[in-house]
């Protein structure tokens, strides 16, 4: 069973400005579970989205199985049509209709013109068996977990018949039983010669389910892998981009320790979110810039929502200076904390106000709207950022919407700073911007540290953290799994660590 | 529809049966509450004003009477709201139909019959224009129907600004056409019997209100309509025509918006500027108490007509009891609604928090 069902040959696509899939070459087999893997902006998704016909394309072949002729998908119908279909992390199912109609919506089975519920029910059974879950078919859908909702997402594209079956990040949002039960469930169809195409982040599910690899990054195709030839260590080289021998090459250029004081600013005990970060403790103290490193999904993010009170813990303590603190982003900006989210476009920006009504926008916050700020007193905070940072824009009302990207993160980096916090959370503060802007953020955490600033920072870059941070934690499958500092930072530590080698306490 | 008492292996009542059941298990909890209020409320009226008949059938029936056209603008708006929309042009649409109705039967004596299919077919196209507008040019259906409500209330006053009076023959025989009850009356205090009836239109607003719930139950276009409710971005990527489905809706509504004027004319025969007023707010306030929700996807065409009932009932309760003044039916109305939003608001997050 080695005929392939599909071949995608030199695909090509731009999105303005990026190079979305560069010549890239991706075969599907019957029969095997293929993992899709790359981090953020790889072209994952974008791959799978040409492939459903969700995007179109500009260069290159499709074919289905040994067909001379190439094939274009014009929508995922069109391509369900061809037996390739596509089950996303977010169900798109609907939740207030029973399992059966959710399963034959759009074809249920008549009689008479009628719908036909009793066989319809009874035919939802079967599908719903043969997966091997036992529900009951005719209670709604939003009545049953995540995970089961997924498998019914799948019947649904089995019954449709189905020769290609996309998982896009199905077990984001799963526990561990219910990926164990997804896992059986995938190895049954790959026994019926059904290629799967499975999309995720976690390292340890790739192993466990999967029978190659095929990796991307920056839109380009890095290699395919049988899983068996494919170290743990070489697969996070192959994602991030580097192997082991050009990382130990850079040198660690951050500042030297700082004295720590006795007490941490930042202390969390056993910190964790339920279907999020399991618990971790992390200790920050004055003076020092502390990295967390692991790939995309590995928990990076969740680590400091928890901390800021973005998300509500569920288990453990957060002491700020010594103080229990509670669990929400008003008390944390209190406490003097700032974070300064990843995605600045969805989190950050204002895009309709101006650069000064970014920058101000926090310190309002966090005084209160019955203490406003003088018009004065706001420019004169805006003009001292934007000349510290160096911003271009070409007057302090100018829209943010109208900056570069890099300007853009240093207004929202400004808009923290003006609030003079004692503990700064930057998350990716540096992608997507030119490499000069990033040399200056980076100068800027170690200044804002030596000053006594604490620093959490967060960066899929190894070497940025490398020369930033004093001290890095890992994160690996959203568990911190260790710690690294002083002499041991060095790539080919922080690599296999976050590859899931020995670990470091 | 013979066909349907075969349908299914068992029974068609054990299959109505099942189908109920797995329903109240789920989102319709909210109409067995209402039904269980109505049934209170009513019980409760039975007892303390049993001197002057509240509980007789004559007295459940005038609530049928007088309410006829509201319990199909209830049951089409119920479908509105499944479909995650609304439609607020449809008591101005009722002044506008009886208006064609009085206008053209009284002062240019056009057949009542050929009146009736008129009127129907104007529903139709009135519904579709709303249709395509909410479902093809992506504008609030909120605006859409506001404007239509605006059109219609306009048009009302265009075919005549006066206040008409049906005489016409044909049509007053369907007015004045009951049904009679050879059981449940009673003899009032002059000695007199009085015998149960519910009128012709009543029959009709009932027939259309069971052949809406079969369409919502039994048909393609039905379920289409709560998967488009429920969530329109996986309707679209399970192959549902979201668009087709959600223009059709308004064309439903909009025919039955038309039988409704058509039902309300036989029940106050004229045609007035102001007839029928905020006669779509009460049909929305009875989806809601019905356990229809503004989310979308949730929602009974059976319930709707409890909502009727319960609000109907509060105007009885204020008229049996005769001191108390007229406002009293809005504010139970509104302490009723209030109540309804805030059981919807907490079910919705019960159930959040079970996942």
């Amino acid at each position: 069973m080695t005929h392939p069902l599909i071949r995608m040959r030199s695909i090509t696509k731009n999105f303005p400005g990026v190079l979305a899939l560069d010549n890239v070459d991706f075969t599907l087999h019957a029969g095997e579970i293929h993992a899709l893997m790359g981090e953020n902006g790889a072209g994952k998704s974008t791959l799978v989205k040409v492939l459903t016909g969700a995007e179109a394309f500009e260069s290159g072949e499709i074919y289905l199985g040994d067909e001379t002729q190439t094939i274009i998908n014009n929508s995922p119908q069109q391509a369900q049509q061809r037996g390739i279909s596509t089950v996303y992390q977010e169900v798109n199912l609907c939740p207030n209709l029973t399992v059966a109609e959710n399963l034959f919506v759009g074809r249920q089975p008549k009689r008479f013109g009628f719908v036909h519920w009793a066989e319809m029910n009874r035919r939802a059974r079967t599908i719903m068996e043969d997966i091997g879950v036992d529900i009951n078919v005719e209670k709604p859908l939003e009545t049953y977990s995540l995970a089961v909702q997924q498998m019914v997402a799948i019947g649904r594209a089995i019954d449709i018949s189905v020769n290609v079956l996309i998982l896009d990040e199905p077990t984001s949002s799963l526990n561990e039983a219910e990926v164990a039960k997804l896992f059986d469930l995938m190895r049954k169809l790959k026994g019926q010669g059904i290629g799967i195409i499975f999309i995720t982040h976690f390292l340890e599910q790739v192993y466990e389910v999967c029978d190659k690899i095929t990796v991307l990054r920056n839109g380009g195709l890095v290699g395919e892998y049988a899983i068996e030839t494919m170290p743990r260590k070489d697969l996070v080289a192959a994602m991030l981009g580097r192997s082991f021998d050009d990382l130990a090459a850079i040198q660690h250029e951050g500042s030297d320790i700082n004295e720590k004081s006795d007490e941490p600013l930042i202390s969390a005990q056993g910190l964790g979110v339920r279907g999020g970060v399991k618990p971790f403790d992390l200790n920050i103290y004055r003076g020092e810039v502390v990295g967390l490193a692991g790939l995309l999904g590995s928990g990076r993010t969740e680590v400091a929502r928890a901390i800021y009170g973005a998300d509500n813990p569920d288990a453990g303590t957060l002491e700020a200076k010594g103080k229990k603190l509670r669990h929400n982003p008003l008390a944390a900006m209190r406490a003097g904390m700032a974070f300064c989210p990843e995605s600045r476009k969805h989190e950050g920006c204002v895009a309709d106000l101006s650069v000064r009504e970014n920058i101000i926008l926090a310190e309002q916050t966090k005084r209160g709207v019955f203490r406003l700020m003088s018009r004065a007193e706001q420019e004169k905070i805006a003009k001292k950022y934007v000349d510290l940072l160096q911003i271009k824009t070409a007057s302090l009302e100018t829209p943010i919407s109208q900056l570069s990207g890099g300007n853009q993160q240093k207004v929202i980096l400004a808009r923290w700073l003006a609030t003079h916090p004692e503990f700064l959370i930057l998350d990716e503060p540096t992608r997507g911007i030119d490499v000069g802007t990033k040399a200056e953020i980076q100068k800027l955490c170690v200044e804002l540290a030596d000053e006594g600033m604490a620093v959490l920072f967060i960066s899929s870059e190894i070497d940025e953290m490398l020369r930033t941070c004093s001290r890095i934690g890992i994160m690996r499958d959203l568990k911190k799994v260790g710690e690294i500092s002083g002499e041991d930072l060095s790539s080919s530590t922080v690599m296999s660590m976050i590859a899931g080698g020995e670990t470091h306490e | 529809m013979t066909n349907l008492t075969t349908m299914d292996s068992p029974s068609f009542g054990a299959h109505l049966w099942r189908v109920t059941r797995a329903r109240f298990g789920g989102n319709n909890f909210l109409l067995l509450i209402t039904i269980i209020l109505f049934a209170g409320m009513y019980l409760f009226g039975s007892v303390v004003y049993s001197s002057k008949n509240f509980g007789t059938l004559n007295s459940f029936f005038d609530m049928l009477n007088s309410n006829s056209a509201l319990i199909v603008l209830a049951a089409g708006m119920t479908m509105v709201l499944i479909s995650g929309g609304i439609d607020i042009s449809v008591g101005a649409q009722i002044a506008m139909y009886c208006m064609m109705f009085a206008y053209f039967m009284e002062h240019q004596f056009v057949n009542a019959y050929v009146m009736i299919l008129v009127v129907l077919i104007t529903g139709i196209v009135f519904g579709l224009i709303q249709g395509v507008l909410v479902a093809y040019f992506d504008i609030q259906p909120f605006i859409v129907t506001l404007a239509g409500m605006f059109l219609a209330r306009g048009m009302t006053a265009m075919i005549s600004p006066q206040t008409i009076s049906i005489t016409n023959k044909d049509f007053m025989a369907l007015a004045k056409f009951q049904i009679k009850f050879p059981f449940g009356g009673y003899t009032n205090a002059a000695g007199v019997y009085q015998q149960p009836f519910i009128y012709l239109h009543v029959v009709l607003a009932l027939v259309a209100l069971i052949a809406l719930y079969m369409v919502m139950t039994w048909s393609k276009f039905g379920r289409s309509v709560y998967a488009v409710g429920g969530s329109e971005q996986s309707a679209k990527l399970m192959g549902l025509n979201v668009r087709r489905t959600k223009m059709m809706v308004y064309v439903v509504n909009g025919f039955l918006a038309a039988f409704a004027g058509f039902l309300f004319c036989l029940f106050s025969p004229g045609g007035a500027v102001e007839k029928a007023p905020a006669y779509e707010m009460y049909a929305i306030a009875a989806a809601v108490i019905g356990g229809a929700m503004f989310t979308g996807g949730v929602g009974n065409i059976l319930g709707s007509v409890f909502g009727v009932l319960v609000q109907s009932t509060i105007i009885k309760f204020v008229n049996f009891n005769g001191t108390l003044s007229n406002g009293w039916p809005e504010v139970i109305r509104a302490a009723i609604m209030s109540f309804f939003i805030i059981l919807q608001s907490v079910f919705t997050y019960v159930r959040k928090r079970r996942e």
